[in-house]
């Protein structure tokens, strides 16, 4: 007990200030910024198991977040069985050259031995494949967009519960994540950066430019809920008097029987909107934990040990039998797939996929602070992070108001420089993240809540 | 005829955008590539230093407006870019003082100086964006065209015409000066040689005699001149915006590491590379086709390989290869 003294203080300190939002702000606001802590407590948990389990460093997480997102529209939406009948066998059929293609360089790489011939064959095989994919996909692109390009232009999905989409989005993320792994692993860590952080680049491209599978920058809208919607509860007779319950002593003071009426409609109106918030609350805690007690578990495991040796030392481990290239693939592959959680849980708790929102400030080097800032290594460390940073990247727009009026007080209200200032008031929270990024780094590396291994 | 108005085409259209962008990637490549062959670090903050270099630079332009001062035909920007670059060298100077020493004094393992790297790249785009505001800013004036398309037309007799911006000019000219000048530097003098020797092997360097503090402190200085006038030279020719230069970040180091990241001749070659595959895969070659083939042949498609929204991902692509097939870049740089 003592000795988790300072995590369990750090946490009750950040919770405080999430109900202090919630007293001064509004329960609204406070709900929301919780449920988004949790959402980037989930990412950074992907991000530290590659980082601070494994020292892998990866620069591609906006890549997952967005492939988890697309996650979330591919299981939900309902097919749009007109777009289907119009373009569906063309696209089967080039998913099935692409297959095929895969396939025929896999046959290439296993039959010949490594030449330059081998290496020509190859980039023939995908120059050609994809000429071909081109010329069959092409019409069927066409006509899917074509069909109501106001309201539908894609395939959709397959209106099942948004809920597996969480599964399905940590497939997608885990299987993107195989290949790049594949390909890019045994690059030097920083070059490993580089590389992870263009090929996410490449994935958004894909997913906004593609637009008979994802609508691109037309965005979906109006996803399926896991939660109940609050018109709906508005009207249920339950939830009014579960919130006449807790009001009756605001309700009391009020003697007229209409103006009770519509103080009632009023909390009913806000209630809904903070149970809604509450549910998600409840399904994101429940990831959280589960994902919070599997890694723990992981991470005194004999492999979690395992995984330390090979990020401490690559060469030892080696020695000692450690397959490290196969351990880091796997790796890999579980982290990304826990930051494709994350993105399905994003898309599900916004209700809407914009895939021109995913920019690597917000989905890349923002959840790298948050594992910095957090300590990597630390599982608890790296949700504290998540909510450490969200707050602030959040609540940094009113204390830079506050502190620029602070500042500027002695000027008039219309001075240039003021209202310059007050202007600009949300891009101090880049220079926050920035600072606290800097002085983390110099005067605590390993983070709020530093890694602590015991053996148990 | 035909085969004239072809190759005016392409010179138009591919030819001489491809150049200028491609010596604004080559000027931010090498920046790249000096910081990584001598102070052993990824610098994410690449793209925002170049805008914060190009903002002085357009707070200068303003400023020396205001005063009436102008070079007629040619942009104000070129007087501002020297004011700029001191106050650019300034600033690098003071972030390696106060940021990046520190980890370098205590040797901190490379990917620690990337991660204070995206720290200083946070806090450059906050001052950026709080000084100057995020929106798109234009700061070119005097003579907009060398040729215009339609004089040109006129002069030829062809019915493709050839439009060269003076910025374009301006890039490619100023690029060459620049590059020629930092490769006599590097390969001649004696600091520029101290400078390679440093980058090829730190512990003879040092038992040379050679001064660690002044490489790493002309090495800034380099990088402080090349981030302005790279930055300021893409900020004339299209606009400033800074979440623009942050994006831009990525086509440069994709440049840095086609070219073999250590080496500054194949980082200014990457540049290239990257600038004329990204346009040469993404124009649409249909009017080409009709002038070369007879008429029974012409196409009815644009024949465009990619379409222009992957104009990025061809660059990652490109990166991608390279990394697969030739590890230190297609320009023995440093192998990683």
């Amino acid at each position: 007990m003592k000795k988790n003294l300072n995590v369990i203080a750090a946490y009750t300190i950040m919770m405080g200030l999430i109900i202090l939002v919630g007293i001064f702000q509004s329960w609204n606001i406070a709900l929301s910024i919780f449920n988004l802590c949790l959402i980037s407590a989930v990412m950074t948990m992907g991000a530290n198991i590659q980082w601070g389990y494994a020292g892998l460093i990866n620069f591609g997480i906006m890549g997952y977040t967005a492939l988890g997102g697309l996650a979330a529209v591919l299981i939900s939406v309902d097919p749009v069985q007109e777009a289907w009948s119009a373009g569906g066998s063309n696209i089967l059929l080039s998913l099935l050259l692409i297959i095929g293609m895969v396939l025929a360089v896999r046959y290439v790489l296993k039959k010949y031995e490594k030449s330059k011939v081998r290496n020509y064959i190859i980039a023939t095989i995908i120059i050609a494949g994809i000429i071909i994919i081109r010329f069959v996909s092409e019409p069927g692109i066409e006509a899917i967009e074509e069909v109501d390009p106001a309201k539908t232009g894609f395939l959709g999905g397959f209106g099942l519960p948004i809920i597996f989409s969480w599964i399905v989005g940590a497939l997608f993320a885990g299987g993107l994540a195989f290949v790049i792994g594949k390909v890019a692993l045994g690059l030097r860590a920083d070059y490993l950066a580089i590389a992870t952080l263009l090929i996410s680049e490449i994935v958004i491209a894909i997913i906004k430019h593609e637009d008979w599978l994802t609508r691109g920058v037309k965005n979906v809208i109006g996803l399926k809920r896991p939660a109940p919607y609050e018109v709906n509860l508005q009207q249920t007779d339950w939830f009014i008097n579960l919130v006449e319950k807790f009001n009756l002593s605001k309700l009391n003071l009020i003697t007229d029987l209409t103006e009770r009426q519509a103080a009632l409609n009023q909390f009913v109106i806000e209630g809904s909107s903070i149970f809604v918030k509450l549910c998600y609350s409840g399904l994101f805690l429940i990831v959280v934990i589960t994902l919070l007690i599997l890694t723990q578990k992981a991470l005194y495991s004999p492999w979690g040990r395992m995984m330390r040796a090979i990020r401490d030392n690559e060469e030892a481990a080696n020695a000692m039998g450690k397959n490290v290239v196969k351990q880091h693939l796997l790796i890999f592959v579980l982290g990304s797939a826990i930051v494709g959680i994350a993105g399905a849980m994003l898309v599900t708790q916004d209700g809407l996929f914009t895939p021109g929102s995913y920019r690597p400030m917000r989905y890349t080097f923002l959840i790298w602070v948050m594992v910095i800032v957090g300590g990597s290594g630390n599982n608890f460390g790296a949700i504290l992070g998540g909510f450490v940073v969200w707050f602030l990247w959040i609540e940094s727009a009113p204390i830079g108001l506050y502190l620029v009026n602070l500042t500027t007080a002695g000027l008039a209200d219309t001075h240039f420089l003021k209202v310059h200032l007050i202007e600009s008031v949300p891009y101090f929270r880049f220079l926050m993240m920035g600072i606290g990024l800097l002085l983390i780094m110099r005067y605590r590396p390993k983070g709020i809540l530093p890694e602590k291994i015991e053996i148990k | 005829m035909d085969y004239i108005n072809a190759i005016v085409l392409l010179l138009n259209y591919i030819f001489v955008p491809a150049l200028a962008y491609g010596s604004q990637l080559a000027l931010g490549a090498i920046f790249v590539t000096l910081i990584y062959g001598i102070l052993r670090f990824a610098n994410f903050a690449t793209g925002d230093m170049m805008s914060f270099g190009t903002m002085v630079t357009i707070l200068f332009t303003w400023y020396f407006q205001s005063l009436g001062i102008s070079l007629g035909i040619l942009p104000t920007a070129l007087i501002a870019i020297p004011f700029a670059i001191i106050f650019m060298v300034g600033y690098m100077l003071l972030i390696d003082k106060f940021v990046f020493k520190y980890y370098r004094v205590s040797k901190s393992p490379p990917v620690q100086l990337a991660m204070v790297s995206i720290g200083v790249m946070f806090v450059t785009q906050a001052v950026v964006r709080i000084i100057i505001g995020p929106s798109d800013r234009r700061f070119f004036d005097g003579e907009k065209f060398l040729i215009k398309a339609g004089e040109f037309k006129e002069m030829t007799g062809l019915n493709e015409g050839l439009a060269i911006k003076s910025t374009q000019v301006i890039t490619i000219v100023v690029t060459l000066i620049l590059v020629s000048a930092l490769f006599w530097f590097l390969n001649k003098t004696k600091t520029g040689k101290s400078m390679r020797a440093y980058s090829d092997n730190e512990d003879l360097a040092l038992l040379s005699g050679i001064d660690p503090k002044k490489i790493v402190m002309i090495t800034w200085i380099i990088a402080g001149v090349l981030a302005t006038i790279g930055g300021a030279l893409y900020g004339l020719d299209k606009s400033f915006k800074p979440f623009t230069y942050f994006n831009n970040m990525l086509p440069i180091f994709a440049a840095a590491i086609v070219g073999g990241i250590g080496n500054p001749f194949g980082a200014f070659l990457g540049g290239y590379v990257i600038a004329f595959s990204e346009i040469l895969l993404t124009y649409a070659y249909k009017k080409f086709f009709m002038y070369l083939l007879p008429e029974s042949l012409e196409p009815n498609t644009l024949v465009q390989l990619l379409s222009t929204d992957y104009k990025f991902a061809v660059s990652f692509s490109i990166l991608v290869i390279v990394l697969l097939y030739r590890p230190s870049g297609i320009f023995k740089g440093k192998i990683l």
